[in-house]
């Protein structure tokens, strides 16, 4: 996968843009609970009030708050809040005006330090004001604790105190109220923020409605950031994905276009065309999904590993079983399933095997009335594969619910632990309520890293097949300073001493090959399938490139001029027919736009082609499909000789073109050829000796070696190879007719 | 498989899907959709109608599941509500945190969670096994059609068509049916759990959560339409760009040869880029919906909170109910996308579904006539009485063809490539059947045969050597299955070639390979004969190889063809002039008609078409 990293480098800009997308929406998606819980737990039930510093408190109630509060505490408030005198300078607050002296925040307001001091100060104005039921327990043992005279409410008490005693009797309180939880005292001092609004005149209802809104807002502002930023990923991910693919679809195909035969041999044709579609499909389906969902699993994993350690440290033990839970979850299923993954595979390979031979060899099957046998073969096949499906899908059933399980699990361990923690006043409510928040978060960020890597291999594989089509060199170049023909020896073909062998392969293909072929002349090659024939041809264009000698096309080594020129000299005919798709024209003047219409006619004509063209509807605009389909084999063949002849080129090379045609177009292709091209080079390889035998000379090929070189007449005489071919075809007078 | 044929029917290229039937970056489906949704659906139904008890388990395991998930965040709200309630109590002088009582709690939370996933499991389990095997069946009812159906059917279509229905399409039905069962169930469950749960607490507040479904459904619907236009934009130039690798790859030299490299280039360029536009619009427009969706999940929660707020004002609910209302409205978004996700993935299975059970819908070829003709001690005689025949019934080619076969006689069959030599084999095999005229096996009518006694008259060596994927052995006892190893041995030898297979690695235990290349066309050709004198049958039909093998197994062919057609009566499609010559009757056939029917020394005399054509031969070029 790493390999193919560095053909995104163009894309770097935007992948960077990505990650700090990324990186807000992380942001956005790790606060957002907070927002949210935000609007319920302050909004709704603590009645918009957000903790123990309210925004305006009358001096009265402020000066008996003082009295609650140690000395240096006391200090600091007093730093925080201003008093007015004359409340009707400010303006309103929270939609009321007020006509008595009040505090309000100062300007460089610290809340984290005021908020608790105030807390703790209201919560015990309200345990020794009023006495609620429920704390009426907590007031009697801390009057009892402070021994006040029978009959005295602590606040009068307090209040009568000289400071130095009201101090020393405050550290006592303290000393106990500081292992009171925080979400206790945070309700009491609501409830007396509240209060003290509602002396004040302000609307609270009204208040609670605008924070709700306010938040509410707040929360649909961080939702549409991050929605913006999804937007903006998911835009950048599909653009860099898809150029990405395009990019590797161009430079692979470039590349196979410079391949060579031996190139193309050693991949096969039916592979590259799946690593230049499938594989890059691949490629490109997960590079959407690596910059989407894999680069954000870390940021947000990182980010709430980062919460959770903000908030509270206490029960970070849990995320580490949270994850190795899931990972031996994970590991022991796949390890179960793999292997099977794996056979399955196979299985659907033999099921595929299975019924493609039923459906190539059905005239056979029924010819010999086995289809029992087949249809239990193919039953064989089946239950294998549904055996493993079955055993591999419940596998796979069994993994969402373990996985929803543990996470479940996890969070009942998260509140169980919480709740010991809170009991011993080292963890609050709302703590415990995060954590579980962040610690999913946490684990889908890991479950998401751990399902992307079951699919890594697969596209991993689909990576490197890319990546080694794109590092092959071909095998085949110009010369850097590419040599000009030599017009002397126009159209003159030479091999001298030849020898061929794949590079891999053990044995030559063809072995010392020496001849020349003329212009005007008619050189064949005929011998057995696998004596080399089709290799020695291929080896003129410069398909293949020679392993010893060297071959000269118009006097030169075809190593020392440009592919270009030498192929432009080439009329080839390949073996099979192959069209493209477009029209007959477009076929025939597919070496060179500027062919002229005569010359393409003049070409269809030689090559029999004319006859059923003209039938044809629209002639030469007649449709081709995509490899010729839609027209015969002999038509195809018949086009792909047109093709050649169309470029006028000096030599022609039929590598067995004309076994597809029966012996009339044959024949009269040939004769045709004869008369209309005489001047050029003609090479021709064939199956049968009626297609040669007229050549001005042939060579007998037997297991890439010459047997023999000489006509018709001579070769019958002096060749055994070349008899037994001719005999296996003809009888012994017809050969010698 | 060994032939040429095949290899080229099935390259026809289909895009590989992912694994979980969709490739992840498409989560809008394929843009594959049914014909007859309603009717395909009906009959898929049907077929699971065999798993009645099965089906009817997975449904109530799958509620069960659902309903245990929804009530699993109530139950861990009373555990934190007592966390609280004890803190409360702690600070007032009480017992503090009541752990007996959060533990019950807890442990009837690990409860409903085992259970529920439990019942989830199972569910799945069931799932997979009733899919598995209904994937099961079809597969099979695919491989007995193979075996029912008309030849005629198999000439219109590509063997890779065939191919994807009995894996690619079982395997998005197997695949998006066990899915989309199991989701809708739970989200559907989960729908009216939670919806029952939020009326339960306040109409009002439900009636806004359910304002917000239009407004999704909307959403959805905008962005589906606009990224279904692209994804069908990408599909076509995929094809288009997939179609010119596979062309010019295919024809790579030619390209070098014509030199025509720059404009392929060209070309191929425009392609990639118009795939490269739509590939990104689809891509971005269908990851548009969830960041959507979290937003109109998140409006609809503000609006709940903000109602629920007023509502908490007038006391006319109270702030725990609040809590979870709005928990539910957070349960309540998720199920209602997934259902868009799986009606899209209900027309992929019924896309797949609707193919497999038009193929199983196929019309038959009638296996058995009502009083069949024995087969038994007939002598191979074979009659064509005024034979009348076309593929298509507007197109007549075999226009009235006459002629006496004695048994033991050599019927060759030559003309021109495209002549439909092959035709006269189809005929007498009864893959098709004439339209007027009769043909007839020692005097019988071969349509008063069962097909299979009929066929089991014949013996065939084709030019495509099908052999199969194991040992020599095999595939030579394929003509007769209940062959002994002696006979199949005997076989092998009368088809010289047992001294092959003798020097062979394994010997007659020797496997073939998948492709059935590592022997060579020549041997596979005397394995062919082989099996076809294994088969022993009283008439012979021949297709005389064109290629030339190399000299020494083309001798031995000719000796084995020799032997095989000793004592029965043979049709061979020659190409071999010393066949055509020694034949009892040659039979001239041109554009799909007989033109000609007689001896050699007769037809050269006649100096009509077979003249001409055994003279092209031999005449100098020029």
């Amino acid at each position: 996968m790493l390999k193919l990293a560095k053909y995104l480098k163009k894309s770097l800009g935007a992948i960077l843009a990505i990650f700090v997308l990324l990186v807000v929406q992380a942001f956005c998606d790790l606060s957002l609970p907070s927002y949210t819980s935000d609007i319920v737990n302050v909004g709704i039930q603590q009645g918009g009030v957000q903790d123990a510093a309210p925004d305006v408190i009358s001096k009265a109630s402020m000066d008996s708050l003082f009295l609650f509060m140690r000395e240096e505490d006391a200090k600091t408030v007093q730093q925080n809040y201003v008093l007015h005198e004359n409340p009707q300078e400010l303006g309103e607050i929270h939609g009321a005006a007020f006509q008595i002296p009040v505090y309000i925040p100062a300007q460089n307001f610290d809340r984290e330090a005021v908020e608790p001091i105030l807390g703790k100060a209201m919560l015990l104005s309200s345990l020794f004001g009023e006495g609620s039921a429920e704390t009426a327990a907590l007031q009697e043992q801390m009057t009892g604790a402070l021994q006040l005279p029978e009959g005295m409410n602590p606040s009068q008490a307090l209040a009568m105190m000289d400071d130095s005693a009201r101090q020393a009797m405050l550290e006592t309180i303290y000393e106990n109220l500081d292992a009171a939880p925080e979400s206790l005292i945070t309700q009491s001092a609501v409830v007396y923020v509240k209060n003290e609004y509602a002396s004040l005149g302000i609307d609270t209802n009204a208040m609670q409605t605008q924070y709700i809104l306010l938040s509410g807002a707040k929360m649909l502002g961080v939702t549409l950031l991050s929605m913006a930023s999804t937007i903006v990923t998911c835009l950048l991910a599909a653009r860099v994905a898809a150029s990405f693919g395009r990019d590797l679809r161009g430079r692979v195909f470039r590349k196979v276009l410079s391949f060579s035969n031996t190139e193309m041999d050693r991949f096969s044709t039916a592979s590259l065309i799946t690593r230049s579609t499938n594989d890059i499909q691949q490629i490109q389906l997960l590079m959407v999904m690596l910059l989407r969902i894999l680069l954000y699993a870390p940021i947000i994993g990182i980010g709430g590993i980062f919460k959770v350690f903000r908030t509270n440290s206490s029960m970070a033990w849990i995320i580490a079983v949270a994850f190795a839970a899931i990972l031996t979850i994970v590991l022991v299923l796949f390890g179960v399933a793999m292997p099977r993954f794996k056979k399955m595979q196979k299985l659907i390979d033999k099921l595929n095997l299975v019924t493609r031979e039923i459906l190539t060899g059905l005239p056979v099957i029924r010819a010999f009335g086995t289809h029992k046998h087949e249809e239990e073969r193919f039953d064989d096949a089946n239950t294998a594969l549904t055996k493993t499906n079955l055993f591999v899908n419940r596998t796979m059933a069994l993994m969402m619910p373990v996985m929803m399980l543990v996470m479940n699990l996890i969070s009942v361990l998260i509140v169980w632990n919480g709740a010991h923690g809170i009991d011993a006043g080292t963890m609050q409510v709302g703590d415990m309520m995060a954590f579980i928040q962040y610690t999913m978060q946490i684990i889908m960020a890991f479950l998401m890293i751990t399902m992307f890597s079951i699919m890594l291999p697969r596209a991993s594989v689909s990576a490197h097949r890319i990546h080694e089509v794109l590092e092959t060199q071909p095998s085949i170049h110009d010369p850097q300073q590419p040599a000009a023909f030599d017009e002397s020896k126009k159209g003159v073909v030479e091999f001298r001493h030849v020898s061929f062998r794949y590079p891999d392969g053990e044995e030559n293909i063809l072995t010392d090959i020496d001849f020349t072929a003329l212009p005007g002349q008619t050189t064949a090659i005929i011998g057995s399938t696998g004596s080399g024939k089709s290799t020695l041809v291929n080896l003129i264009p410069r398909f293949f490139d020679v392993t010893e000698g060297e071959i000269l096309v118009d006097g030169r080594d075809i190593r020392s001029v440009s592919q270009r020129e030498l192929r432009d000299r080439i009329g080839y005919v390949p073996q099979k027919g192959v069209l493209f798709s477009g029209t007959i024209e477009t076929n025939l003047k597919y070496g060179d736009k500027d062919i002229s219409d005569a010359d393409m006619e003049r070409a269809a004509d030689i090559a029999q082609a004319a006859g059923f063209i003209s039938e044809k509807e629209d002639g030469y605009q007649s449709e081709i499909s995509q490899g010729g389909t839609n027209v015969s084999g002999g038509q195809r063949q018949r086009l792909s000789i047109a093709r050649a002849i169309a470029g006028n080129p000096e030599i022609y090379i039929f590598d067995d073109s004309f076994s597809a045609l029966d012996y009339q177009t044959d024949r009269a292709l040939r004769a045709a050829l004869k008369e209309k091209t005489g001047g050029s080079t003609v090479i021709i390889v064939a199956q049968r000796i009626s297609t040669i035998s007229h050549a001005d000379q042939i060579i007998v090929l037997d297991e890439g070696k010459v047997a023999g070189i000489g006509t018709h007449q001579e070769l019958l005489k002096t060749c055994e190879v070349y008899r037994q071919i001719g005999l296996s075809q003809m009888s012994e007078e017809e050969l010698g007719a | 498989m060994s032939t040429q044929k095949n290899t080229s029917s099935n390259r026809s290229f289909r895009p590989r899907r992912g694994p979980g039937g969709h490739g992840p970056g498409a989560p809008m489906g394929t843009g594959e959709k049914a014909k007859n949704f309603k009717g395909t659906m009906k009959a898929l139904l049907s077929q699971l109608g065999a798993y009645k008890i099965a089906v009817f388990l997975v449904i109530l395991f799958a509620i069960g599941s659902a309903a245990f998930s929804i009530i699993g965040p109530k139950v861990l709200g009373n555990a934190t509500t007592e966390i609280f309630n004890g803190l409360m109590g702690k600070l007032s002088g009480g017992a503090g945190i009541d752990f007996a009582k959060i533990g019950t709690i807890l442990l009837t939370l690990i409860g409903l969670y085992v259970l529920s996933s439990l019942l989830s499991f199972l569910q799945g389990y069931i799932m997979s096994g009733v899919t598995q095997r209904l994937c099961f069946k079809l597969r099979k009812n695919i491989s007995e059609k193979l075996n029912r159906l008309p030849m005629k059917y198999f000439d219109t279509r590509t063997n890779g068509e065939i191919l994807s229905r009995t894996t690619n399409d079982i395997d998005t039905l197997g695949q998006s049916m066990n899915q989309s069962m199991t989701q809708m169930i739970t989200s559907i469950t989960t729908i009216i759990g939670v919806l029952i749960m939020m009326l339960s607490i306040s109409p009002l507040m439900t009636l806004i959560a359910i304002v917000m479904l239009p407004i999704s459904a909307f959403l959805v619907s905008i962005i589906v339409k606009h990224s279904q236009k692209y994804f069908q934009a990408q599909q076509e130039y995929l094809g288009h760009v997939n179609g010119q690798v596979e062309e010019v790859y295919a024809g790579q030299n030619i390209v070098k040869a014509f030199n025509n490299e720059e404009n392929v280039i060209e070309n191929f360029d425009t392609y990639n880029n118009i795939l490269y536009k739509s590939a990104w619009k689809s891509q971005f427009l269908s990851g548009l919906m969830m960041p959507l969706m979290t937003f109109v999940g998140n409006l609809g929660y503000v609006a709940v909170a903000i109602l629920g707020g007023a509502l908490a004002i007038n006391g006319t609910i109270t702030v725990g109910n609040i809590q979870s209302f709005i928990q539910y409205v957070r349960n309540f978004t998720q199920p209602v996308q997934q259902v868009a996700q799986i009606a899209n993935m209900l027309q992929s299975t019924a896309a797949a579904a609707e193919r497999v059970f038009e193929f199983l819908n196929e019309e038959e070829e009638e296996q058995t006539v009502a009083n069949p003709v024995s087969p038994e001690g007939l002598n191979g005689s074979v009659e064509f009485d005024h034979v009348r025949f076309g593929y298509n019934p507007d197109k007549i080619i075999i226009k009235d063809f006459s002629a006496k076969v004695r048994p033991g006689q050599k019927i060759a069959i030559v003309g021109p490539t495209g002549a439909g030599k092959t035709t006269m084999v189809k005929l007498l095999m009864r893959f098709y059947d004439v339209n007027s005229g009769a043909i007839r096996v020692d005097g019988h009518d071969i349509r008063d045969f069962n097909r299979e006694d009929l066929r089991s008259m014949f013996g065939m060596v084709l030019q495509d050597t099908w052999l199969f994927h194991g040992s020599l052995m095999e595939n030579i006892r394929y003509g007769n299955l209940n062959a002994t190893d002696e006979e199949v041995i005997a076989a092998a030898k009368a088809a010289h070639i047992h001294h092959f297979i003798k020097t062979q690695p394994g010997g007659y235990s020797m496997e073939l390979n998948e492709e059935a290349n590592n022997v060579s066309q020549g041997q596979k050709q005397l394995l062919t004969i082989a099996r076809a004198i294994l088969a022993d049958p009283k008439i012979l039909i021949l297709d005389e190889a064109t290629s030339s093998v190399d000299t020494r197994t083309e001798v031995l062919i000719q000796k084995a063809m020799d032997a095989l057609m000793e004592g029965r009566t043979s049709f061979i499609i020659a190409h071999r002039l010393s066949t055509i010559r020694d034949a009892d009757l040659i039979l001239v056939m041109k554009d799909g008609d007989i033109v000609e029917q007689g001896s050699h020394k007769d037809l050269l005399a006649k100096n009509g078409f077979y003249a001409s054509l055994y003279n092209s031969q031999f005449e100098q070029a020029g």
